[in-house]
């Protein structure tokens, strides 16, 4: 069974950097979506099931944060995991996405082994190859 | 280690683990510079970002078309020749990381700074004014033979935790 992920980042780099990182950790991958704020997020989610959220914080209109909050708000999405992944480090934030129940939390910049590392044990068909 | 030598050694580091981990490339750092006032008018791109909080300032990565161009080509692993949005993206996503770095090593010290969405300009016979009389710390930094420089200005701000107005202003922009 394939899993479905939507990366969330205003930069079209990361969006590219993380589709190929995602391609390459040998996991069943089926899409990938990808937007580049919160509010684009839901709408996708509006529409298609995913399995993974990856997220930014730092976004014009809505922010990772607002968007976790969106989605473990919503019981239809509560159950989706979310990995951050930004530049903020701040204790601040990273205790608000733990709180609000991020499934992981990815400084900028990453290795792909880090990104790796995170989704294992995440994703349904989360076992690598 | 007072703000000044805290920022001069983030920088460094920030730099070298940004361009390590995310182009898989060695950089060198030069030397520092400390600069007073509006710099010469410049070519090529200019990515910059804003700090605000208790403290206030910018943080910049300028570089030619030519390193703008081998940037993209080693982050996104692509072939990029010329300067386009995609360039400009990476350029910009570079500067994220190396800023917002640098914000998370201040924020030990200086307590909560907030980072805002990267700006970049790419064009020729540009000037950048800076809203404060802050002094900017530039260090230039070596990637085999190609060279970029890095700027950060970092002030107390007069209203702790207001929220500031990106301490940029772009002056006679032309080709942008």
């Amino acid at each position: 069974m394939e899993s479905d992920v939507l990366v969330v980042d205003d930069s079209a780099a990361i969006r590219k950097i993380l589709q190929r990182v995602l391609r390459q950790t040998g996991m069943a991958i089926g899409s990938i979506y990808e937007v580049g704020d919160g509010q684009e997020a839901l709408e996708v989610l509006a529409s298609h099931k995913v399995d993974l959220v990856l997220t930014d914080i730092n976004m014009p209109k809505m922010d990772g944060i607002q968007l976790l909050a969106a989605l473990k708000g919503a019981p239809e999405w509560r159950g989706v995991p979310v990995v951050m992944v930004t530049t903020e480090g701040g204790e601040a934030k990273v205790g608000e996405a733990v709180r609000l129940g991020a499934a992981g939390y990815v400084r900028k910049p990453f290795s792909a082994d880090q990104i790796k590392e995170k989704l294992v044990g995440l994703l349904p068909a989360g076992m690598p190859l | 280690m007072n703000p000044k030598e805290l920022l001069v050694e983030s920088l460094s580091r920030a730099v070298q683990d940004v361009f390590s981990t995310m182009l898989g490339a060695s950089v060198v750092p030069g030397d520092v510079i400390l600069e007073h006032g509006a710099p010469e008018a410049q070519d090529g791109v200019l990515s910059f970002i804003g700090l605000a909080g208790s403290w206030v300032g910018s943080g910049s990565v300028s570089c030619s078309p030519a390193v703008a161009c081998r940037v993209c080509s080693h982050m996104l692993m692509t072939e990029s020749t010329a300067v386009n949005e995609e360039v400009l993206d990476a350029v910009a996503e570079l500067t994220n990381m190396i800023v917002g770095s640098i914000k998370n090593d201040l924020e030990r010290e200086l307590g909560p700074l907030g980072l805002s969405i990267p700006t970049v300009v790419f064009g020729r016979n540009f000037r950048t004014k800076s809203a404060g009389h802050a002094e900017w710390i530039v260090r230039r930094f070596h990637w085999d033979s190609d060279v970029f420089e890095v700027r950060i200005c970092l002030a107390p701000g007069e209203r702790p935790n207001a929220p500031q107005p990106n301490a940029f202003a772009l002056i006679n922009p032309i080709g942008v």
